[in-house]
């Protein structure tokens, strides 16, 4: 039995597919789905709860790599140091969710981590190091 | 002397001035408002004067046209607040028991330049410790540098000094290692060679890896747009000709009180302008001096840039005195009037290369994406507008408490007509 948070993030091809109903339906998985999104670009991303047999599990998750889905841990959780933030927006760019947002016309920098996916892409583009991976 | 085609946009401005007010021409005498730095200084130490933001002026003008507002408005406050490289502090640690001449300075293992007086420094924005791995391991973190030990010290935190000298008779000790806070050590300036740049450019990437520059993380192929403005409330796009922004404005700086000591480096007032006379590329540049100890960590700020260095965020802000309509005009600048070059930075900016991507205005940079060579491009700014925004509103309450007296430049910057020609370094073999 194996219980994991991952992140999949899939191209716009893929949007659409029902990925999910194959993973319970074909690899009897337990899934239970965090978040979910697609982005302007119309790429998704989904963090899940995957549980199951450990055959099943490594089957569904190959299925989902062949498909071109990519997959990575969830690993810790994004904090946003608000007083370290300089507000200057650069990370909203880079967040593919909108966790990270500019809010205009306000033109003020907010966090909502009920969308953050953990992918760690604000991390290095953040001048101020305002934003952390807390494990 | 060169005189500047500039210039003639200024002439062509105060045309449209007339066109704009719905005046007529008065026989050359359009100037109906006249005010001095006295009256106004006059009106501020009463508690009467009438400030606004460079942001509300532009819907008060809308509304009340330009000759109503050049008579309402006394002073409008303008501000910004971003990564400024060339920024720096003079420092004077006081002197050791017995005397020492330091000639390598370091605080929390950052180098400071110790080739001045003997307990004197200059630590600037970008220096790195030597143990810092820079660009070795690519790219680099640049977790601490030079602006982070200037966000320390105004933090007041103890910061940790270390010196050498190689003993003289007057300054026989060779070695000090030592603690100091600000409030501990006799000054501090602040003292930032090129501040607050009129304009700048817009970054892209146009090759197929991530780079990492001052302008941020620009992603491949066109991936992201960075700039670095507060555009309408910018001091310099504000006061596109230096009619009153000039050595010895006194101004909002790092929280406390600056003055602008001289125009800043690389200063580049003659280049092609807009018909409201702000330029189109980078210009003009401030220097800008204050005492350290009456700032705050909250604008002076420590920045690391991936791929890049260390540097100092500073926040600015510069207050504007309304002698006339024609300086209102100026200040009503809006992020749809204000232009900025895009420029490649995977190739022609590190080559010296001209760009040819095209212009495109700050309304547009500031919703969040432009369209450059047919593509959208999401943008990336790296200067904050809200904090600009707060910058301009705290110098608006200063000003308004008459607290802070406008200052009357003792020197105008050069300007269009000043002839400066901004030089490249040129590699020469021998020195003939
Ligand atoms: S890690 Fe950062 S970039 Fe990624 S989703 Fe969370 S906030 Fe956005
Ligand atoms: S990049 Fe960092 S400093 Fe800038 S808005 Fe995002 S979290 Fe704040």
């Amino acid at each position: 039995m194996i219980a994991n948070k991952v992140v999949l993030r899939f191209a716009s091809s893929l949007v659409g597919q029902p990925i999910i109903y194959h993973l319970v339906k074909e690899y009897d998985l337990v899934i239970n789905i965090l978040k979910a999104d697609i982005n302007p670009h119309q790429e998704g991303y989904v963090v899940l709860e995957l549980s199951g047999d450990s055959e099943n599990y490594n089957r569904g998750l190959k299925y989902l790599r062949d498909i071109g889905v990519e997959i990575e841990p969830l690993s810790g959780t994004i904090a946003w140091n608000r007083d370290r933030c300089l507000q200057c927006g650069a990370c909203t760019s880079f967040c593919p969710v909108g966790a990270l947002q500019l809010a205009r016309p306000e033109m003020e920098v907010r966090f909502d981590e009920s969308k953050c996916i953990v992918c760690k892409s604000c991390l290095d583009v953040c001048m101020a190091r305002a934003v952390e991976v807390r494990f | 002397m060169q005189l500047c085609e500039n210039l003639f946009f200024q002439k062509g401005f105060n045309f449209l001035l007339f066109t704009d007010t719905g005046q007529e021409n008065r026989g050359g005498a359009f100037m109906a408002i006249e005010k001095t730095y006295e009256e106004i200084n006059a009106r501020i130490k009463k508690g009467e004067a009438v400030v606004v933001t460079a942001e509300e002026i532009i819907g008060i003008v809308a509304e009340k046209g330009v000759e109503q507002a050049a008579r309402e408005v006394d002073v409008v406050t303008t501000g910004t607040f971003g990564t400024m490289c060339s920024s720096g502090v003079f420092l004077n640690f006081g002197h050791t028991k017995p005397r020492i001449k330091m000639n390598r300075v370091y605080l929390n293992g950052v180098p400071a330049y110790g080739g001045i007086a003997a307990v004197d420094a200059y630590l600037g924005a970008t220096a790195l410790p030597e143990s810092d791995p820079e660009n070795r391991v690519y790219p680099g973190r640049f977790l601490y540098g030079g602006g982070h030990v200037i966000e320390d010290l105004v933090a007041g935190k103890p910061v940790k000094l270390e010196a050498t000298g190689y003993g003289t008779d007057c300054y026989p000790r060779r070695r000090i290692e030592t603690w100091i806070t600000l409030a501990d050590i006799n000054d501090a300036i602040l003292f930032n060679p090129r501040n607050a740049y009129q304009n700048y450019s817009v970054a892209v990437n146009l090759s197929n890896r991530t780079i990492y520059t001052y302008m941020g993380v620009l992603k491949p192929n066109l991936g992201n747009a960075s700039f670095s403005t507060s555009g309408q409330l910018s001091p310099l796009l504000n006061d596109p000709y230096y009619k009153t922004i000039g050595v010895g404005t006194r101004i909002f700086l790092g929280g406390g009180i600056g003055y602008v000591a001289w125009h800043g480096t690389q200063h580049n007032p003659c280049v092609p302008r807009g018909e409201n006379g702000v330029p189109l590329t980078g210009a003009g540049t401030l220097a800008l001096i204050g005492d350290l100890k009456q700032m705050k960590p909250e604008w002076l700020r420590g920045t690391s840039f991936i791929g890049y260095g260390a540097s100092l965020a500073v926040g600015v802000g510069i207050p504007i005195p309304i002698l006339n309509e024609e300086i209102l005009l100026y200040t009503a600048v809006k992020d749809e009037d204000l232009y900025a070059p895009i420029q490649d930075y995977s190739s022609d900016y590190p080559n010296r290369e001209a760009s040819n991507l095209g212009r495109v205005s700050y309304a547009e940079l500031r919703s969040g994406k432009i369209t450059v060579m047919g593509r959208e491009v999401p943008t990336t700014p790296l200067s904050s507008y809200q904090k600009a925004r707060e910058i301009a509103e705290i110098l608006k309450g200063w000003i308004k408490s008459g607290s802070f007296l406008l200052t009357e430049p003792v020197q105008p910057l050069p300007s269009v007509d000043s002839g400066i020609v901004l030089k490249g370094l040129e590699e020469k073999k021998n020195n003939g």
